[in-house]
């Protein structure tokens, strides 16, 4: 069975001279929820617009559901959905238009795209504002305009580029469970984020991209065992005292009542607890101090990358 | 993409151009009927009747013909230069883009959306002039062949002026200096007769010496140059045209990067 995409040796230079890809090579298999990650300007975006067509590659091979876009380029956009992170609608055009126009691009009748953009807008909680004009949605209603019109014609891998930027906690959260449910019905979804906890809680496989290379290449929980120290933050019923000290376990006050704690991966937590317990110490409640994935995202963009690293 | 696929994109193209239009007619139907009156009524009949005869012809029937065709072509012109370039600043165009819409179709689409705001606009323009002068229509296909190849190739240069263009400025540049000046030295107002031989030399690189006559001979049998050689050059006219924007929307340039 083919990937649902296949990136191999992608490179792209603009004409300004700018090395944005150098020599990419990247499977993303189908079903998957994937993240590609990587700081502002590491390429995520070049590579999003090559699939996008809005850039044309250097070199390499895109392949899409085995598909190669040098050889059939139409084809393999009908396999794609990809949702932009900027706002690429008419703002004076409605909502309905905006969804049924995109499918008749797709070649779909009105009749089918009529029927396709009911279902996503009214999935989307956007089938009541069908007739408002697209500038009058919020931020967070037009991110989902530019998801439901990128599902009008039923692509098989969807590309979100921040899809949640500008979104409210609830929202977002309704967005994932969204995303999960076409993902658990077989649509593969690729997603860039700058929310690490997003990229954390959805994708089963992720790459990080920096400088236009790949610096990291496996699944979610590989990456994450990678991880060595986690970082955690305990709050403390009683005062705690200026200076503390538990054996094992490097730890430093923030206030009276919270204490943070570094536990390396070999280590249990009972020990943190027993030695706290000797203390005197009762515990009201525990928390990371930071979001997992976002601690071994720094961590690898602060090592210089070896040459030619390229998984 | 399948026939049908393509035909059903084409379509969708094709009535949400005629959409946009036909919701803003006061800013594209009625301002060529006004303007295009006021012709009418100083050119032609206040200070036509004082010129005499043209051509074998009242005045006022001599310049119907030119402004008739003066309208189509700032329309089919205006229309695909501001749709595109709107689309383009808004990077809605993205939508399309992005589809396996090929170039072909969407090129088609904006034109022949373009062409028919140019019809429309001819057939408004033509009630108009019935007012003011009597027009026997000598050869109606070849007029109706001027029309839609005049539209088109208009539509054209309006769909290449947009992909150039990087503001609102640009796409007033080309019809204020550019386009303006060509329909008023192409004939519409005089005979290339009243030109010394160079001048009327230099008119005949002018494409509109050729709208405007072609047409002149379909509507009144007269025309200042071989009515093949007119329907030859804006045939070659259109297919440069359809050419070089076929070979902008391959290569992606302004489009893509």
């Amino acid at each position: 069975m083919a990937a649902a995409l296949a990136i191999r040796d992608l490179r792209k230079v603009y004409a300004n001279g700018v090395e944005a890809l150098k020599g990419i090579s990247l499977t993303v298999e189908e079903g998957d929820f994937f993240a590609l990650l990587g700081p502002n300007g590491a390429g995520k975006s070049t590579i999003i617009g090559i699939l996008f067509s809005l850039v044309n590659k250097s070199g390499g091979k895109v392949e899409v559901f085995g598909v190669d876009i040098d050889r059939d380029f139409p084809l393999a956009k009908k396999h794609i959905g990809i949702v932009p992170q900027e706002f690429n609608f008419n703002m004076f055009e409605r909502v309905i238009d905006i969804v049924v126009t995109q499918g008749g691009y797709y070649g779909l009748t009105r009749n089918i795209a009529q029927e396709r953009a009911e279902h996503y807008l009214n999935k989307l909680g956007l089938w009541e504002k069908r007739q408002d004009r697209a500038r009058e949605l919020s931020g967070g209603m037009k991110r989902r305009l530019m998801i439901a019109r990128a599902l009008v014609h039923e692509p098989r891998l969807l590309v979100l580029d921040e899809p949640t930027a500008g979104v409210d906690i609830e929202m977002r959260r309704s967005l994932w469970n969204f995303l999960r449910e076409i993902n658990t019905r077989g649509t593969t979804i690729i997603l860039t984020t700058h929310y690490l906890e997003e990229a954390e809680t959805l994708c089963r496989n992720i790459a990080i991209i920096d400088h236009g290379l790949i610096i990291q290449n496996s699944s979610m929980r590989e990456l994450l065992q990678q991880l060595h120290t986690e970082m955690f933050v305990l709050d403390v019923r009683s005062e705690l005292p200026a200076e503390i000290l538990i054996e094992g376990f490097p730890c430093q006050r923030i206030d009276l009542h919270s204490l943070e704690v570094a536990v390396e991966r070999d280590q249990d937590i009972n020990q943190l607890f027993a030695a706290l317990s000797a203390q005197g110490m009762k515990i009201a409640s525990m928390r990371n101090k930071a979001n997992r994935l976002e601690e071994m995202f720094v961590s690898l963009l602060s090592e210089p990358p070896p040459a030619g690293v390229n998984q | 993409m399948s026939a049908h696929e393509k035909w059903v994109a084409f379509c969708t193209i094709l009535i949400k151009e005629v959409r946009r239009y036909l919701r803003i007619w006061p800013q594209t139907l009625l301002p060529p009927a006004i303007t295009m009156s006021l012709y009418f009524v100083i050119f032609g009949a206040l200070i036509g009747s004082r010129i005499g005869e043209m051509g074998g012809f009242s005045y006022m029937q001599f310049v119907v013909p030119g402004l008739i065709m003066m309208a189509v072509v700032t329309n089919s012109y205006s229309n695909v230069v501001s749709s595109f370039f709107g689309a383009k600043f808004s990077h809605s165009v993205e939508e399309l883009l992005v589809s396996p819409v090929p170039n072909y179709i969407l090129l088609a689409g904006f034109v022949v959306g373009g062409a028919s705001r140019g019809l429309i606009v001819a057939v408004i323009v033509t009630c108009l002039s019935l007012f003011f002068a009597e027009l026997n229509v000598q050869n109606l296909g070849l007029t109706v062949a001027i029309v839609l190849l005049t539209s088109v190739l208009f539509c054209l240069f309006g769909f290449i002026n947009a992909v150039y263009a990087n503001n609102f400025d640009d796409i007033s540049i080309v019809p204020t200096f550019v386009l303006t000046p060509l329909i008023y030295l192409g004939g519409v107002f005089y005979s290339m007769d009243l030109l010394p031989d160079f001048w009327a030399g230099v008119s005949m690189f002018n494409p509109l010496v050729y709208v405007v006559n072609g047409f002149r001979y379909g509507v009144l049998g007269v025309s200042d140059v071989d009515v093949r050689v007119a329907f030859g050059m804006l045939s070659l006219f259109t297919v440069a045209a359809f050419s070089f924007s076929m070979h902008l929307l391959n290569t992606g340039k302004r489009l893509r990067q």
